[in-house]
Order: structure tokens, then C-alpha cells, then sequence
């Protein structure tokens, strides 16, 4: 199936966000809802929850907020239906159903309204998700487990279902699994990039056999290449998968020379390097062209982008490198809606990690957790016990977790 | 403690600067000709005035001492008020305390606005920080949606029909009608009223006001002063404010009002049904509906009621907004609530320029504003007499 071509005499459709300005605690409740998190600030003295974020506790003034995860868990007070809201992104997608809901915890909070959730009076679930600015957004469901491939619940999530999608490598077992799973969850084209067309990968060509994928030629390390591809399909691609990594367990100072390194750099570094800048522009061109815009780049990182692993020295410091610019990347790509969504997964379960320990995570639920990070909107994913483990530990005191992982020597 | 009272203490010089639906003109050209209206109409120097208090949103980056220079003023006495609809009676709380303590003898007490077609939206994207994160990301647009969210909740509760509502609207336009300064003066039935189109549901376009440039304003001074220069006055027998009242309400019923009016109805020495009429701040008629209960002449949740047994026209049995109010004369800006205090002292000093109140000995003025988040924090009333 192919989406119909634009009308060439029209102008095209810009995209417009939602207003993206916050105070600076309220950028917190983002970042929390970017990990797929509904986060409240607590008092630490008295207890007490707070909405909106502020800076002293409502009720004894204490500095001391905390956030931690919300019970979603309120009834449905009023709703409206608001027909001409001022701002642009909101009256071109007009009408919009707003209400406001009590939480269990004692707050009260404007939300969007889930279409399946009806008028007040009427228990209601609230959870947080970003919106195309990138910021938190409360939204009423009826239950947990509404679905939001619906409008304008779309607008939440980042859906693999009907848009056409690079995976940029995908003869890699997690580039495998990624071809797998966007075809389950309903991808209209899948493009798997090849580097080298020789060699058997098993479970490959099983991958590549399914009618929405096309075999490409894309080597990363390779400019031309890159642009080469970009030409053909950039202006069709709706999500960028980025599974080309290049590692080599390397402690620090356990080998000579520089190549082992250096290709690590040319891959996972300057190889999405060469990718944002040839597919980006195209990407944020067209964020808002129909039901299936473009919508997302997908970087798949390491855990060990955030916090170095001493016995991958050498591939942390590329995938810590590749991380820095796609912070970049997101706030390039945050004025076209666009969302940058950063995998960090523990240990993968394939060859150049054989000598880590378990738990390791499986190639296919790795793709599992990425499709679902968009479809639930979610812009920083963790997706096993390992990955969590040191994201939280990270999330505490950053300096002392380095410290900890140096001693430990691995 | 016993609060004490506002005796000798007249608002005169009430004034409106017409409006407009859009203005090239800045708010200062607005106050300016506002001030300059005020010293025509009473005769008085500009060097009289010795206290100047003033509202407006688009006065940036100015504020009321920056005006002293612009005017040309040596006050001695200043004050800025940038609380929305509160304003006008927190601006007449405070300039009446000065004149009564000698800190000031006439204070000029102005609000105004211009308005460009941009201008809502961008006052309203940074209109508070709360508002920033929890409210203005929801789609609002001003306060419609908030407003909108309590006007369902308060119809559903106690079993409000659009019509009820719409008796507020109907009934304030036909008070427009003799008002030449009103933007809305064509007569509106009540079909009209219920076939407006939807603008943030339950609420119809006739429940919202325009947003409009204009200028609105009065002195403060002693009942003394007033005599000597040969100023029409009404006295102040009772103010009122309360900000923030009964947080923990999950959803806005009420207003500060019913916090504060007792002690407004003892300052004053007498009870509701002393009131000849209202100017009730009509940002929505939910809001006017809810002041009817807070304000103690009807009980909580018996505004509909009340509004099926009272004409609120100006001949009627309980006027209320006399001149058409804010919902149709328009809402400029910070001076959409002085026009109720400028109303009720044309009304109590034989002045009116639309139609006049038949017995308008007692008259009772409201405020209400800053919408933050998800309901009004500030509620302001006062009561004006012959
Ligand atoms: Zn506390």
C-alpha cells in the first residue's frame, strides 16, 4: 500500500507543535514521562503531592519535592470540548477534549481526554506521555489499556503502523529482530539496509522474505553511500532505525593501536553522524504530511553511553560520543515534532557479548521494547533489568555510580 | 479584630473611554486620554492629583511609576495592580485606605488596554507559570477552557440548563442597548443566544466576551474634597477581598465571596437584600451565576432558581449590569473590571449614559480574576451608596 502523492501545486504542510515553553521543574515531569514515567512531586517532610510543579511544598513550604511515580487512579470532574484554541499546532487537529480530573492523591489536573473515556462524572486513569514538543502531557483514559491508535491519541506516539521505515543495518541479530518486529507491528515498508551482500546471518533472509521489506545497500561508514540512499528514500521515510554499532570488547589500555577504536567511530559515532544529516532534513520537511508523517529517529544505543563500562572502554566512548550528538539531534529535530528515541539495553544476547554474564537481553525483546517505546511515545528507553538497574543508579548520583563501576572493573 | 471603616471616603469622576474591537493605539494613548477625560469632566489640575493607581496587560515594559513621567504627574502615592478582573477593586481598596490615612488626597484609579489580533494569545501563553506548565499546553486559549471545565462541572451539579445561563446573557444585552459605548448593542433573544455556535463546550460564542481596547476609570478622594470642588460622588460603606479561598475544592464552586461577605454585609451594616443592583463581573455567566450564591442572595446551587424568578434589566427586579456589562460592551483588557465600579457610580450620581436604574440608592460591585490554573484565585466586592 502506498500513501497517495502529494499534490505538487499546494503548499506544503508545516509542521506546528504544541507550545513548548515550561518552567524548569516542570521540564523534570518531561523527563520522567520521556522514560515513560507519570511522576508527581512529593513533599519529603509532610507527604504532601503537588500539582503543577512548583518549587515549595503547597502545604509546609519545604524545599524538599521529590518525584516520584503517580497512581494514575482519579474521577472524571467536567470535560469541554475546546473548538478554537489560539495556538496553531492545536486548532489544525481542533476539535480537542480537555477535563480535569481528581487524583486519588489529592490533586487536581487538566488533562486531555482519551475519545473511549465519556462525559464527567466517570472514574478516570491518568498517565503521562510526551507530545510533539516534547513535553509532558496528562491524558484521562478510560482504563490502562486504551488504545491510541486512534484520533488524537497518534499524536502521543511515534506507531510503526503504516509508515515506512529504514533499519540501517539490518544483518546484525538486532537488526534482524528490529525488521521483525516493525513488520508485526504493521509497518508499510520496511527498508533493511545491507552493507555487505555476502555472508549467511542466520535468520536473515527469514526477516527479509516478509512483503513490506526491500533489501538496500547502506554502509554508514560510507558518505556516499549514505547520501546515495538517502536520495532514493529520504523523501519517503517516516522512522530512521539506527542499529549500526561497531564493537570490540577493549579495556583501556588492553591493546595497541588505534583501528579497533577508530572503527568503532566510524560506525557508531561519525555513521549517525552521516545519518542525521542526510536523512534529517527530509524527516522534519515532511512532519506533517498525512496520518503517516515522518515522526521518529531511533538511535540504539549501549547502558554504557551514560556511564562507561571499564571492560568497554573503547565502545563506550563511541557510544557516549554517538549520545552526546543525538542530544543534539533532539533539540534539532524538537521544532518539526520529530522525536529522537535513544534505546540503552544492557547487554545484548549475541556474539561479541558472549563473555558477559546474564542477564542479557534477547535481540527480539529488544525490538519488542523499541516498537513499543513508539507506540507509547517514548522518547528514553531501558528495556531490561540491567539497563534499568544502572539507569536508576545513574539517576541518583551520576558521579559515584562511575566511581563504583571503575572499582569493580567491569 | 473589628475592621475599620471607609467613612468619608467618595469615588467620583467615573469615566469610559469608548472601545474598539482592535486598536493601533498603545495603552498609554488610552490612560492618557482617560486621565485627560477625568481632569475635563471635574475641572480639576492635573497637579491635583497626588495618588495614581493603575491596571493594564499592555503596558510593558512600563509600569505606574513609568506613567508618572509619561503624564507628567509628582504623585505622591503609587500603586500597579496587575490582577485581572480583581483589579478594579483591589485598586479601590487600597487608593481608598491612602486617602483615608492622608498618605494621598485624589488618587486617579485607571485601567486600560489596547488590543491587536495577537495580543490574547500572547498574554495568555505567559499569563502565570502554573498556567505555562499544567494549563495553556491543554489547548486553552485565555480562560475559555478553564471557565468551559467549570461551567460543566457547575451545570451537571446542580442541574443547570443552558437557558438559565442564558437569561445572564439575553438580559445584559438588553441592557446594552441605550449604551453607546457598548460593542454589543443589537438585540439578542434567547434563540440567539442558544443557537450561538460552540466555542469551548457548554460554553456558545454570546457566553464570552470580546476582547476589545478601551479605558476605564474613577478618582478616590474625601467626601470633603469631592464637596469643595463640586464632584458628584457615592460613598464607600464596604470592600471585601480574598485571594486563593478554599483550595482544597477539587473543582471551583465558589468564589472568595462567600469567605468574605459577611464581614463586607457587616461593614456595611445591612444584608443582601439592601442591594438595588449589582455590577457582577461577567467574564461567563457561570461566574455571575456562582456571585448570586456566594454573595448571599440565593443559597449554593439555587442561582437557577433565582435567574427564573428575577429580570436582571435595568427596569427590572434585580438589575445587574446595567450598562450591558462586560459581555456586551466588550471586556478592554484590565479595564473590563472597572467598568462595573465605573457604572454603579453613574447609576448612584444620576449619570447614566445608557438607561437608568429606577431606585439605585445601594449599589454592589464585584471583581473576580487571575485564572492561574484551573479556577479564578482572586474574588474583590465593595458596596457603593448614595
Ligand atoms: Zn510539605
Amino acid at each position: 500500500m502506498s500513501a497517495p502523492r502529494r499534490n505538487p501545486v499546494l503548499a506544503p504542510n508545516r509542521a506546528t507543535i504544541p507550545p513548548a515553553r515550561r518552567s524548569r521543574v516542570a521540564t523534570e515531569m518531561s523527563a520522567w514521562a520521556a522514560a515513560g514515567v507519570f511522576a508527581l512531586q512529593t513533599c519529603g517532610e509532610c507527604e504532601a503531592v503537588q500539582y503543577p510543579p512548583r518549587d515549595v511544598c503547597r502545604n509546609c513550604l519545604s524545599p524538599r519535592l521529590r518525584w516520584r511515580p503517580a497512581d494514575g487512579a482519579g474521577a472524571l470532574l467536567a470535560t469541554t470540548r475546546l473548538h478554537y484554541p489560539y495556538e496553531l499546532y492545536f486548532r489544525e487537529r481542533a476539535p480537542w477534549r480537555t477535563g480535569i480530573v481528581r487524583l486519588a492523591a489529592g490533586v487536581s489536573v487538566t488533562a486531555f481526554l482519551h475519545p473511549d473515556l465519556g462525559e464527567a462524572p466517570a472514574p478516570a486513569f491518568v498517565t503521562a506521555r510526551l507530545d510533539r514538543a516534547g513535553q509532558a502531557a496528562l491524558i484521562a483514559l478510560p482504563d490502562e489499556t486504551a488504545n491510541f491508535e486512534v484520533t488524537p491519541m497518534r499524536e502521543f506516539t511515534a506507531s510503526p503502523k503504516g509508515r515506512k521505515i529504514l533499519v540501517t543495518d539490518a544483518a546484525s541479530p538486532a537488526g534482524i529482530a528490529m525488521v521483525k518486529a516493525m513488520c508485526a507491528a504493521g509497518a508499510a515498508t520496511v527498508w533493511a539496509g545491507r552493507a555487505e551482500p555476502w555472508g549467511v546471518v542466520p535468520g536473515y533472509e527469514e526477516a527479509i522474505a516478509h512483503p513490506a521489506v526491500t533489501v538496500l545497500p547502506l554502509d554508514v561508514t560510507d558518505g556516499d553511500s549514505v547520501t546515495s540512499l538517502a536520495g532514493r528514500i529520504g523523501g519517503r521515510t517516516d522512522i530512521v532505525v539506527n542499529t549500526a554499532t561497531y564493537h570490540r570488547p577493549g579495556r583501556a589500555l588492553g591493546a595497541m593501536g588505534v583501528e579497533s577504536a577508530r572503527a568503532e567511530m566510524e560506525t557508531t559515532y561519525f555513521g549517525l553522524l552521516r545519518l542525521a544529516r542526510a536523512f534529517g532534513p527530509a524527516l522534519a520537511a515532511r512532519a506533517a504530511e498525512g496520518p503517516n508523517h515522518a515522526v521518529a529517529f531511533v538511535n540504539l544505543f549501549s547502558i554504557t553511553a551514560l556511564v562507561a563500562s571499564p571492560a568497554k572502554a573503547t565502545h563506550s566512548a563511541a557510544e557516549a560520543a554517538a549520545y552526546a550528538f543525538a542530544q543534539g539531534m533532539r533539540a534539532d529535530m524538537r521544532a518539526s515534532g520529530l522525536r529522537v528515541v535513544n534505546v540503552f539495553p544492557g547487554p545484548v544476547d549475541e556474539g561479541w557479548n558472549q563473555l558477559d554474564l546474564p542477564p542479557k537481553i534477547a535481540p527480539d525483546a529488544l525490538a519488542r521494547a523499541t516498537v513499543k517505546a513508539l507506540e507509547t511515545g517514548v522518547e528514553d528507553v531501558f528495556p531490561d533489568p540491567v539497563a534499568r538497574q544502572w539507569y536508576a543508579r545513574w539517576r541518583d548520583d551520576p558521579a559515584a555510580f562511575a566511581r563504583e563501576l571503575a572499582e569493580a572493573g567491569a | 479584630m473589628r475592621r475599620l471603616g471607609y467613612e468619608g471616603v467618595v469615588v467620583a469622576a467615573p469615566v469610559s473611554v469608548p472601545y474598539a474591537r482592535f486598536s493601533t493605539r498603545t495603552a498609554h494613548a488610552f490612560l492618557g486620554e482617560l486621565l485627560r477625560t477625568i481632569l475635563a469632566r471635574t475641572g480639576l489640575a492635573k497637579a491635583r492629583i497626588d495618588g495614581l493607581c493603575v491596571a493594564s496587560f499592555s503596558l510593558a515594559p512600563d509600569s505606574a511609576v513609568a506613567l508618572t513621567e509619561h503624564f507628567g504627574i509628582s504623585a505622591r502615592w503609587v500603586d500597579h495592580l496587575p490582577f485581572g478582573g480583581a483589579s478594579a477593586i483591589l485598586a479601590l481598596h487600597r487608593a481608598a485606605r491612602a486617602v483615608q490615612a492622608g498618605d494621598a488626597e485624589i488618587v486617579a484609579c485607571i485601567a486600560g488596554d489596547t488590543n491587536d489580533p495577537d495580543a490574547f494569545r500572547r498574554s495568555t501563553a505567559a499569563f502565570s507559570r502554573f498556567g505555562q506548565d499544567a494549563a495553556y499546553p491543554y489547548g486553552a486559549s485565555g480562560t475559555n477552557a478553564t471557565v468551559a471545565l467549570l461551567t460543566d462541572h457547575y451545570m451537571r451539579t446542580y442541574g443547570v440548563e443552558a437557558e438559565d445561563l442564558g437569561r445572564i446573557c439575553v438580559a445584559q444585552r438588553a441592557n446594552a442597548g441605550p449604551y453607546p459605548n457598548a460593542l454589543l448593542r443589537s438585540a439578542m433573544t434567547m434563540e440567539d443566544y442558544l443557537a450561538s455556535r460552540p466555542v469551548a463546550e457548554p460554553l456558545r460564542l454570546f457566553d464570552c466576551v470580546m476582547p476589545c481596547a478601551g479605558a476605564e476609570g474613577f478618582i478616590v478622594t474625601t467626601r470633603e474634597t469631592a464637596e469643595r470642588e463640586g464632584l458628584p460622588y457615592a460613598n464607600l460603606l464596604a470592600v471585601m477581598e480574598r485571594h486563593n479561598a478554599y483550595p482544597d475544592d477539587p473543582i471551583q464552586m465558589r468564589g472568595g465571596w462567600a469567605e468574605g461577605r459577611d464581614d463586607l454585609y457587616a461593614q456595611a451594616g445591612m444584608t443582601p437584600a439592601a442591594i438595588d443592583f449589582a455590577e457582577l463581573y461577567d467574564d461567563y455567566p457561570v461566574v455571575v451565576a456562582m456571585q448570586l450564591e456566594d454573595l448571599g442572595f440565593c443559597d449554593k446551587g439555587e442561582a437557577k432558581a433565582f435567574l427564573r424568578a428575577h429580570d436582571l434589566t435595568t427596569a427590572g427586579s434585580f438589575p445587574v449590569n446595567t450598562c450591558g456589562g462586560q459581555l456586551s460592551a466588550g471586556q478592554a483588557g484590565a479595564a473590563g473590571g472597572f467598568l462595573g465600579i465605573v457604572e454603579a457610580v453613574r447609576q448612584l450620581t444620576d449619570t447614566a449614559e445608557g438607561a437608568a436604574v429606577p431606585k439605585a440608592d445601594i449599589g454592589l460591585v464585584t471583581g473576580f480574576g487571575m485564572i492561574n490554573y484551573d479556577r479564578g484565585l482572586t474574588a474583590g466586592a465593595a458596596i457603593l451608596a448614595r
